[in-house]
């Protein structure tokens, strides 16, 4: 069996310039819409729905309550940064 | 029969548990919509465009390795062993992703290629390439049925869809974000599932140390059962190598977890490889294991420690390490734990999490799947110098095909009876031959073309050998220790085999392997990268910083 060729050509899409994949949205304020959300509602969950029993499951902490706190403030945070450092568009970076 | 109660493995999940697995559903099929915009040529399609800034593609270098397996599979290893299944993580996987950041992204980026096989035909010669492709599209199609199946047992035990249903219908999810973008959409899907299944992780451990009394309580009833005190220390880890004197299994640890399974795994993998290729630059490409290392070295604080908890909260599992009858294994440890501790509302986080974690490792399989397929075997093999959208064609279809394909092999891995097992056989013979040429190649320039196929092919026939073995029982080991036998095996006679076809063999030219070999790549090449801006963005200096962070770690559960 005789080995094939080594083409020795680069393929035309390798060189062209990245397009637009990369920046088509924002994924941070993807992650800070969903933490948000779910932040929201485990907020209500753990301030209004949480009875005995289930505080007796994490051993008297409100899992729900605490969880919610902080995935409302990661969900800050990541809008902040999206805000704070908007996405340049590909080309206009340096 | 009937002398055990049934253990009731579904979730007590309410309504509104869903609210939340839905609505991250159409989060992830949103990120497949959004990314389709964008789409032009084949390489958006499957490599992003070579875009992608280093924090997103390092999470997802983490999260394409968190897969259900992975996190299923620890959880498991923590209840029945404790603490040593720290170094999975840690000896196991730390140092290998130091090594791929600092030595050998310059030359996988640096040489352009898209794929580890693509990088083989620039080191060796097309028909390398063409050897290592097909087996790569092989175990990808194969590996990917495990995730699959093991997915549909999670949901056929949480929420008790038939197996027959919840294979299709998981792998229609994956497929059709993958399908409209693309390994973007993998690759944001991957980092918005790293943040779902820290959700699920973080919660389950704080609840469950306040169930045990903290980290002190759980030490000390964890002591109290089989097999003892070592649970809570990392060193010597006989209980998790099976190995009785203390300095042979350190040894065992070090070299067979640290060098040969960890750096084969790690550097060769292009599951793995392709999320730091489809970064920016090569700075950003360098970064991208090492930014993945730290995440890596603190998930198991709450991967391992909740599995211990488990042992000892969960009635069934407690039963199970003190070697009574029970009908329950290691593996459902993550799923008993969940019920036991966390109440209705952070559960459907949970929830979310498991089914995030089980498309994690699938949707790695299928995008590194039609990348190698579309580049390595149609345009550069069967179907040249076509035009772009052609092969952005052909993407999209590999991507379908690969699923329908993932469903034929999910069942084929049901009919195993270890899928962790599985997986390592599987990993013994196409991984750890890759890794005896890859490394052979990179630091000795004689190592000839033909050596490099004839090597891999030699390796993972010496690896099927010994599975073969092993199975027959020719070689009386477990299986477990058998795949590490078989990895072994590989790794030498694929480098013995390389050497002596070098020797009788030309070598390609110098200034051909310019890039490829060490000794032949100018330093400054390796060091440069445009975006390198400030000194903590080095790759060295955060490898130093992610080592020295792991033997902080090691000394508090020496």
């Amino acid at each position: 069996m005789s080995e094939p060729q080594d083409p020795a050509v680069d393929h035309g899409a390798t060189d062209t310039a990245p397009s637009a994949a990369s920046q088509l949205f924002d994924l941070r304020s993807i992650i800070a819409l969903l933490f948000g959300v779910y932040g929201i509602i485990l907020l209500v969950m753990g301030l209004f729905f949480e009875s005995e029993a289930e505080l007796r499951k994490a051993g008297g902490i409100d899992i729900n309550l605490w969880s919610g706190i902080v995935m409302i403030v990661v969900a800050a945070l990541f809008a902040l940064w999206a805000w704070l450092r908007p996405l340049v568009p590909p080309g206009e970076r340096r | 029969m009937g002398v055990l109660a049934q253990t009731d493995l579904r979730l007590n999940t309410t309504p509104i548990d869903f609210v939340f697995v839905v609505f991250y559903f159409v989060l992830v099929l949103g990120i497949g919509l959004m990314a389709r915009r964008s789409i032009s040529s084949s390489l958006d399609f499957l490599l992003s465009g070579r875009s992608l800034p280093a924090w997103v593609t390092g999470l997802a270098f983490v999260s394409a390795n968190l897969g259900a397996i992975e996190l299923i599979g620890m959880m498991a290893n923590g209840a029945q062993y404790g603490v040593g299944t720290f170094h999975y993580y840690w000896i196991g996987a730390i140092p290998a992703m130091v090594f791929l950041g600092i030595v050998m992204m310059p030359f996988y980026y640096g040489s352009k290629a898209r794929s580890v096989p693509e990088f083989l035909r620039k080191r060796f010669n097309p028909t390398t390439q063409r050897v290592n492709a097909v087996t790569f599209a092989v175990a990808s199609v194969l590996i990917a049925g495990v995730n699959l199946f093991a997915l549909g047992l999670v949901l056929e035990a949480l929420l008790g869809w038939s197996l027959n249903l919840a294979i299709p219908i998981a792998a229609l999810v994956v497929l059709s974000y993958t399908f409209l973008g693309g390994l973007s959409a993998a690759i944001y899907n991957e980092v918005l599932q790293f943040f779902v299944i820290l959700a699920l992780l973080i919660p389950l451990t704080v609840a469950g140390l306040a169930r045990v009394g903290g980290w002190d309580g759980l030490k000390q009833s964890v002591s109290g059962l089989p097999p003892g005190p070592e649970q809570v220390s990392s060193w010597p880890g006989s209980a998790l190598t099976e190995i009785a004197n203390p300095f042979l299994s350190v040894l065992g640890i070090v070299f067979g977890l640290g060098f040969v399974l960890s750096f084969g795994y790690w550097t060769t993998n292009f599951a793995e490889v392709q999320r730091a290729l489809s970064a920016r630059s090569m700075s950003a490409a360098r970064r991208t294991p090492i930014i993945a290392a730290f995440p890596k070295a603190l998930i198991p604080l709450v991967v391992v420690i909740p599995g211990m908890i488990a042992g000892v909260l969960v009635p069934q599992l407690t039963t199970l390490k003190q070697g009574g009858a029970t009908d329950v294994t290691y593996n459902n440890a993550l799923s008993l734990l969940m019920n036991e501790v966390l109440p209705n509302g952070i559960l459907g986080v949970a929830l979310a999490g498991l089914l995030a974690s089980f498309m994690a490792g699938m949707a790695a399989n299928v995008s590194s799947l039609n990348t190698v397929f579309t580049y390595d075997i149609w345009q550069d093999w069967v179907r040249p110098g076509r035009p772009d959208d052609y092969y952005l064609r052909v993407g999209r279809t590999v991507t379908v095909v690969g699923c329908l394909l993932a469903i034929g092999t999910a069942f084929i891995a049901g009919s195993f009876q270890n899928l962790m097992d599985y997986i390592q056989t599987l990993f013994s013979f196409f991984n750890a031959p890759l890794f005896a040429i890859f490394i052979l190649g990179l630091f000795w320039k004689r190592m000839t073309g033909t050596a490099g196929w004839t090597g891999l092919i030699a390796g993972t026939v010496a690896a099927v050998t010994v599975d073969a073995l092993v199975r027959s029982e020719v070689i009386a080991v477990s299986s477990q220790a058998g795949s590490f036998i078989g990895a072994s095996a590989a790794f030498v006679v694929g480098i013995a085999v390389a050497v002596v076809v070098s020797t009788v063999t030309a070598p390609k030219p110098d200034a051909e392997l310019v890039g490829l070999v060490w000794s032949l790549t100018p330093r400054d090449r390796m060091r440069t990268g445009e975006d390198e801006g400030s000194w903590w963005q080095s790759p060295v200096v955060l490898g130093s910083i992610v080592i020295a962070l792991t033997i902080v770690l090691y000394l508090l559960f020496a």
